[in-house]
């Protein structure tokens, strides 16, 4: 009579049978894999104290070595900046330094001593700086026309170059546009004991530039050639790949204030060595109210002179080890308090009612902190 | 083979229901009108007027788009969306001057994202496609002409076809019976696709078609269905059949649907009148609501917040752009006169500086685009879809019985499963197994069966912990005993003292007997007989009838054959003390409905006497007993009571001997009311019913035991230490509502119940009288001053922590539901530790779900199982159907499907609570990451006079969201984790979480905010400070615009790519590849973008190789950069962290601390919370043993 009953059933049944008896064939099992069943190997990392204090130490330990090596290596660098917007502007026009300027009937040359403060060893940079200069202007940094500057069939593209497209109707400018146009014209004549160095020029641009973004084969035209003449003049004889002047300016600067290479001395500068400096003074920046100054510097691994990343690392340097030695002393003095559940945000507020179950798990707690045995076995279930 | 195996039944009668037949005459009359034109030419394929009208085939598509509609509708839901249109509108202007990069720059992006995202689209909806197709392809056998049925498929059916379909085959579209295998031409339908009953229903074609038994009787058949257009409902039909000029009226009782299955009956022929999308079925199906998580909605918020930052940006830039811009000419002399500001443009015309100014907003709304993650919705919906296919493939969501994987119907919800409070569970079939199973009874005064329910093993477990060895040995026991038979379904009685014939012995033999035979005969179930093993299986309308009947035949009385007049046994005789076979001419059945809450039959046995048997519930049979018939009245109640503590549900059986006089009244007086047409017909055959089932003689009570499924009240406990509330709905009766409370320990003892109940003695007595509006305003007052009642008992528990649990009826949730009362009642519901609703409509689900979705705005999940609970599934922010017995209903219009209830626990504890963490860290740190980038963007600008001209390539632009910087989000998103699944489980409240939105919180944003401003400032400023304007290598050379590019982009990649390892608290390999993968892939990209040609690499031609590389600051100011952002952040995380932990982090520090293993410690954080827990088990537990501790706690 049990073997007949097996088989009864209610409304339900016979579904549930067609399925199991397809199972086998065809089961919707989801196959295991560690991937689906989220049980990939992994670490889990938190910030234990033994972590953090590491941590700390650690980077403190390599950041400190590295700011001294960045600040000796800032500090054997020698640079020499002077400033000579105002000082190259004759007393007469001290009031009206745009007229000055903006005049080409004055003279424009100017003489400055520099004093080299300590033996400044070769190559000796030369750089322009200029300020309140904003190379980054949207307007300014796309107004150049780089397929213009490779190429010689490309000299018609200058649609991008406007104002300083094309002279006339028809005649294209090479190089196009207001980069080009605002070219930085100071001239430098350096001398040591009425001895004149020697300036450098060639290798002052990025390679690459030289070879793949300014053509060799593309020469200066109709530049400069209109009513209003922004900055210096280009030979035009000479391939745009070899002006380096201007290649190192068409590398726009990244911010207001900045540098640009001019060229080389390759001798060595004694110090207390005298400097004489001849600047044509012909760039207009007293219209926006700019500065400008010769900067003579020597570099090492790092560059030039900045202290900010050495000064920096130690610094950070000196905070992680701090932070490590305080959390030593946090977590030593202050063990984790393992008891006070009150801040978990769901039991904020409500303290009150429940302050009761507190006192009581804080009793539990103390049992188990100290150990009391006694207490504990009614929680081990 | 369609003849051979044709049965005769005559049962029609005992189905003969109300619903079908009650067709009014006046239905009829409206064929013709307008909605009832549809006119059906069967089997007329040369008829011109049939090719005349054109109905439509019988393909389906489900599927969203359609391959024209594809690119219009979902580019449009694409653009829906605020920010992708936001950055549509910026990809267009991307094309004019007024932009700040190049067109294609921002317009890669956009199409890679809105290409994902349609990619997904197409994805799903090909799934769609390929179920219609296997759908439209499936074959149906079609009358071809001539007698000839050949395979086609569904999708050429046409309308006025022919079909034959097989047993166990479902309804290719809505047909009209015919005829089927039995000579009534009736056959049987589960509709469990459409409403989710399990029960089969019985169709009967019209008497006209009936005899159309062959294949070959259909070549000339040829007719005319005029009926009504197609609708959405299910439970009506109109029409008509005009057969060889004669007209029949159609009812739903010759209706077939689609989707349904035939049952039982070898084949069926019918006639298609609704194809394709016309079908019922089709026309129901209404696209689910569509549901969006709080997570997402927040989110929208941050993006808004983010757009106002932008603007207020891009703002504060276009007025100091609008300054310099207009300084630019001073008095018609030229400042800045390397701009040209004399021969300029609008955009920069000093002129019109204002204007410039306003075109400059539009330049900077785009150029800080970088804000706004463009990919945070794509990267969403991906990690979205991959942790839905975590849930899909769980194997501890799997139910291997039924072959069910858990299935995430929506990828929407994931998170928001992680931050449920409330839980709206239906009862049958989701709580308990809707198998019903004979554990007990009572006859004649005495108890029988010593089986033990889940409810007395958990109330025994309740009585605290000294008593588990007792417990132990008492399972023990009936695993032993139980293990020695085979289970049958549905059958659990264990009393050597009836079973295998041993009543003979018992002293009320007799009554034994009646008692067996009435179970064998009072019912409605259909015998199956298996012809190859003789084995009987039985069709029921319930489960708990199956049980009765099985349990008959369990204990001798085996019911082995069904006609319309006669119910025959196999019997045991204790005379002759073998089988014999009995048959019992069946002369009426008076139907069980709820409330009459009873049913009966009435029989003539062989010796020509007439009984009534009944079986019903306790509180109508008693009172319906004769005085002589109540001699174990006491006794049995007794039993009922202690069987319903037990969580039994009990039936009363009695019976009662006719005379013939007494029924030839009866019948007269039935037939009478069964023939009336008018609309009290119900009423008067209750009537006549009420007058014949008197008197009767008491035999004993039944004890069915609604089997909870299993791990149910272990799952119920851990989500209430998860500090989930759990609302029972159920529209079963307040007695097995509570018995099944305290089967899953939502109810224990020393809890005080509110119990608001219609059922009240005063009610009824008003009922009686009164008139209907009286009552209902009286019946108000009194829902109302029981639920105050309730309020104030609320308060004072409150102050000496007693549980609560409130059960209410569904009467008066119907009041307690009205506008002006369900304030109160929320307060009080909201107040209790448990609450149960029972006798509640499906209708009343879905309020009450909203009720406290509504008001207490908390997360709701509403789980159910059956048709009925659709409504709640659809209502509450989550919906999970159990793809259980009760069809596929639920599980439609759910977002999750499950196979067992207890899966909810692994889907909410586990699966919930890392999807929402994962999501809301990604979006927090998507923010962060943006945020870092963005202000680094906008430093800048203030460095360049707010031009609009970008410190970074566009190519580095365009791409920090697609390449460098998505991928370890997505990967977080995918697969981090705070605590494993078992540690999840292990300390439930880590859920609280989720509950409390403590990780999304909105100072937890505005702290990834910030940190993204902070990241940003200390790049940016490192960065100009330390390459400022000296040279910055050894050749001399110094840094221009695109070196300090190339270099901040690179201490972003790193800062914000260790950001995000720091993060992190689950390292696999895919994290590792991923992370040290996005900084790598940034120099593997600048290394190959770089050595391009210049005219496409523009200013990053060569910047890396040349400039950067070689470059030992290059290097050092990224460590130091990296480094110096990351310090706060770690100091900030290393003091949280180990002074003022999370509940995650503490659990963390366990697994560290290899203290997962100390059972006490591990108790103690688990019970960090202040809130105790009130229901489940482990409630239980504590309350005992709270007395035990209450003592040392004294000093």
């Amino acid at each position: 009579m049990a073997a007949k009953g097996a088989t009864s059933s209610g409304g339900a049944k016979d579904g549930t049978s067609d399925s199991s008896s397809s199972s086998k064939k065809n089961s919707k099992k989801p196959k295991y894999s560690r991937f689906t069943q989220q049980e990939l190997p992994a670490c889990k990392p938190i910030l234990t104290p033994g972590w953090v204090i590491t941590t700390f130490i650690v980077v403190g330990i390599i950041f400190i070595p590295i700011g001294f090596a960045s600040l000796f290596a800032s500090e054997w660098v020698v640079e020499i900046v002077d400033r000579y917007d105002e000082d190259c502007v004759p007393h007469n026009y001290t009031y009206n330094k745009l007229a000055y300027i903006q005049n080409s009937e004055t003279n424009k040359t100017c003489m400055k001593r520099l004093i080299v403060p300590k033996q400044m060893k070769s190559p000796v940079y030369i750089y322009y700086q200029l300020d309140n200069f904003y190379q980054n202007h949207r307007r300014y940094v796309k107004s150049r026309s780089d397929k213009q500057l490779r190429s010689r069939a490309s000299e018609r593209d200058t649609s991008s170059c406007k104002p300083e497209a094309v002279r006339g109707n028809n005649y294209p400018i090479v190089p196009c546009g207001l980069i080009a146009w605002s070219l930085f014209n100071d001239t430098y004549g350096f001398s040591v004991k009425n001895k004149a160095l020697e300036v450098s020029k060639k290798n002052i641009a990025w390679k690459s530039d030289r070879e793949h973004k300014f053509g060799s084969d593309v020469y200066p035209k109709n530049f400069q050639s209109g009513g209003l003449i922004g900055g210096a003049k280009l030979n035009a004889s000479i391939p745009l790949s070899e002006q380096e002047d201007l290649i190192v300016w068409m590398r726009t600067a990244a911010l207001p204030t900045f540098r640009k290479l001019y060229g080389k001395i390759e001798t060595d500068l004694e110090a207390n060595d005298e400097i004489t400096v001849v600047i044509q003074n012909n760039y207009n920046i007293y219209s926006f109210g700019g500065k400008k100054s010769l900067v003579l510097s020597t570099t090492s691994w790092i560059g030039g002179k900045n202290d900010f990343l050495g000064v920096a690392y130690l610094t950070v340097g000196g905070l992680c080890l701090f932070l490590a030695i305080s959390f030593i002393f946090l977590y030593v003095i202050m063990p984790r308090p393992l008891g006070d559940p009150s801040y978990l945000s769901w039991n904020r507020g409500q303290v009150n009612i429940w302050s009761k179950t507190v006192r009581h798990s804080f009793v539990l707690m103390k049992e188990i902190i100290f150990g009391k045995k006694a207490g504990n076995h009614m929680l081990a279930s | 083979m369609a003849g051979g195996r044709r049965r005769k039944h005559h049962f029609g009668r005992i189905h003969d229901s109300s619903r079908g037949k009650a067709s009014e005459r006046g239905e009829q009359s409206l064929i013709g009108s307008p909605g009832f034109s549809r006119i059906v030419y069967s089997n007329h394929p040369e008829c011109i007027e049939a090719s005349a009208i054109n109905y439509g085939s019988n393909y389906v598509s489900t599927t969203k788009y359609t391959l024209a509609t594809f690119f219009p509708k979902s580019l449009f839901e694409q653009f829906r969306r605020v920010a992708n249109l936001y950055f549509l509108i910026c990809a267009i202007l991307s094309f004019t001057p007024l932009s700040p990069y190049t067109a294609l720059s921002s317009v890669l992006p956009l199409v890679v994202v809105i290409g994902v995202t349609m990619g997904k689209e197409v994805l799903e909806d090909w799934r769609r496609k390929k179920q219609d197709i296997e759908m439209n392809n499936r074959k149906v056998q079609v009358h071809h002409g001539d007698g000839i049925f050949d395979n086609a498929k569904w999708m050429d059916l046409k309308v006025g076809d022919i079909v034959k379909v097989q047993k166990d085959e479902f309804f290719p579209a809505d047909l009209i019976l015919l005829s089927s295998s039995y000579e009534e031409a009736i056959c049987y339908v589960e509709t469990m696709n459409l409403d989710g009953e399990t029960n089969l229903k019985l169709k009967q074609a019209l008497d006209a078609t009936s005899n159309f038994h062959e294949d070959l009787s259909f070549q000339n058949f040829k007719a005319v269905i005029k009926c009504e257009d197609p609708n959405a409902n299910l439970y009506t039909f109109v029409g008509g059949l005009q057969l060889e000029e004669r007209q029949y009226p159609l009812t739903p009782q010759q209706l077939l649907l689609r989707d349904s299955k035939l049952r039982n009956t070898d084949f069926i022929y019918g006639v298609v009148i609704f194809t394709g999308h016309d079908t019922k079925v089709m026309q129901n199906s209404t696209a689910p609501p569509s549901k969006r998580s709080k997570i997402e909605k927040r989110m929208d918020k941050i993006v808004y917040f983010l757009f106002f930052v932008l603007v207020v940006m891009s703002f504060i830039g276009s007025i100091f752009f609008g300054i310099s811009t207009r300084e630019d000419l001073e008095n018609g002399r030229m400042t800045r006169w390397y701009l040209r500001p004399d021969d300029t443009t609008i955009y920069y015309d000093p002129k019109r500086a204002p204007v410039a100014a306003i075109l400059h907003f539009l330049t900077a709304l785009m150029l800080y685009s970088y804000l706004i993650p463009i990919s945070l919705y794509v990267s969403i919906e991906i990690v979205k879809v991959l942790q839905t296919v975590f849930i899909n493939h769980d194997l501890h969501m799997y139910y291997e019985e039924a072959d069910k994987p858990a299935h995430a119907r929506t990828s929407n919800l994931n998170e928001e499963l992680g931050q449920v409070d409330t839980i709206f569970s239906d009862k049958t079939g989701t709580l308990t197994c809707n198998s019903m199973e004979f554990i007990k009874c009572s006859v004649a005064g005495t108890a029988y069966g010593r089986g033990v329910t889940e409810v007395e093993r958990a109330l025994s477990g309740s009585k605290g912990l000294p008593l588990v060895q007792e417990v132990k040995d008492e399972e023990g026991q009936v695993e032993d005993s139980s293990e020695e038979r085979t289970s049958i379904k549905g059958y659990n009685f264990v009393d050597e003292r009836v079973t295998n014939g041993n009543w003979v012995n018992e002293p009320h033999a007799d009554v034994i007997q009646k008692f067996l035979r009435l179970l064998a005969i009072c019912h409605t179930a259909i015998p199956d007989v298996d012809e190859e093993t003789g084995r009987i299986s039985y069709e029921a309308e319930s489960p708990d009838e199956a049980a009765f009947v099985i349990a008959a035949r369990e204990l001798g009385f085996e019911f082995y054959e069904r006609t319309q007049t006669s119910i025959s046994l196999h019997e045991f005789d204790p005379i002759s003390g073998t089988k014999v076979e009995r048959s019992y001419e069946l002369l009426n059945i008076l139907e069980f409905s709820s409330s009459r809450k009873r049913m009966s039959v009435i029989v003539r046995n062989k010796d020509g006497k007439l009984l009534l048997l009944c079986k019903g519930a306790d509180s109508v049979i008693f009172e319906r007993l004769a005085k002589n018939g109540s001699e174990f009245e006491e006794k049995t109640k007794e039993h009922i009571n202690e069987y319903a503590d037990a969580g039994l549900r009990t039936l009363v059986l009695a019976y009662r001997e006719l005379d013939e006089e007494e029924y030839k009244e009866f019948n007269r007086e039935l037939t009478e009311a069964k023939n009336s047409v008018s609309a009290d017909r119900e009423e008067m055959i209750e009537e006549v019913g009420e007058k014949i089932e008197r008197d009767l003689i008491l035999l004993g009570a039944t004890a069915v035991e609604d089997k909870l499924q299993n791990g149910v009240p272990e799952c119920i406990d851990k989500l209430a230490q998860a500090g989930i509330k759990i609302w029972v709905l159920t529209g079963d009766k307040m007695e097995t509502a509570i018995n099944i409370g305290f089967a899953c320990s939502l109810l224990r003892q020393g809890m005080r119940q509110i119990v608001i109940s219609s059922e009240t003695p005063e009610i009824k007595a008003l009922e009686k009288v009164g008139d209907n509006a009286a009552v209902a305003t009286e019946f108000k007052a009194k829902v109302l001053h029981q639920i105050s009642g309730g309020l104030e008992l609320l308060a004072t528990s409150s102050e000496n922590s007693e549980a609560l649990a409130l059960i209410i009826d569904g009467k008066s949730l119907a009041c307690a539901l009205e506008d002006d009362v369900k304030d109160m009642f929320l307060q009080l519901a909201l107040g209790c530790a448990s609450v149960i609703c029972c006798r509640s409509s499906p209708k009343q689900k879905a309020l009450v779900t909203r009720l406290v979705k509504i008001r207490t705005g908390s997360t709701t999940l509403a789980i159910g199982d059956g048709a009925n609970d659709v409504g709640m599934l659809q209502e509450a922010d989550i919906g999970i159907g159990i793809s259980g017995v009760e069809g596929m209903q639920a599980v439609m219009s759910s977002d999750i499907a499950i196979a067992q209830f207890r899966y909810l626990e692994r889907l909410l504890l586990v699966h919930g609570h890392w999807c929402y963490r994962r999501i809301s860290s990604m979006i927090c740190y998507f923010f962060y990451k943006n945020i870092a980038f963005g202000f680094t963007l906008f430093f800048f600008e203030a460095y360049a006079s707010f031009s609009g001209q970008t410190v970074y390539n566009d190519w580095y632009l365009s791409l920090y969201n697609v390449f460098f910087t998505s991928l370890p989000v997505i990967a977080l998103g995918v697969f981090d984790q705070d605590v494993s699944s078992r540690l999840c489980l292990k300390f439930p409240l880590l859920y609280q979480e989720g509950v409390q939105n403590v990780l999304f919180s909105w100072s937890r944003i505005l702290g990834w905010a910030f940190n993204g401003v902070l990241s940003a400032t200390l790049i940016f400023f490192f960065c100009i400070r330390a390459m400022e304007h000296q040279a910055f290598r050894k050749g001399g050379e110094v840094v221009g615009l695109e070196i300090l590019g190339t270099t901040m982009y690179t201490c972003v990649v790193w800062v914000v790519n260790c950001q995000m390892a720091l993060s992190i608290s689950y390292f696999t390999y895919i994290q590792h590849l991923l992370i040290w993968g996005g900084a790598i892939f940034w120099y593997l990209f600048l290394l190959a973008y770089g050595a391009m040609d210049p005219n496409i690499s523009t200013t990053a031609y060569k910047v890396f190789i040349e400039a950067c590389a070689p470059a030992p600051l290059y290097w050092l100011l990224t460590l130091f950069v990296l480094f110096s952002s990351l310090i706060p952040y770690i100091t900030y995380a290393a003091i949280q962290l180990r002074f003022f932990p999370m509940y995650h982090q503490m659990i963390q520090w366990i697994r560290t601390d290899g203290q997962s293993d100390d059972p006490e410690y591990c108790h103690m954080v688990r019970q960090r919370s202040l809130r105790t827990t009130t229901v489940g088990y482990t409630a239980r537990i504590e309350a005992t043993s709270k007395r035990f501790q209450e003592k040392p706690e004294g000093h």
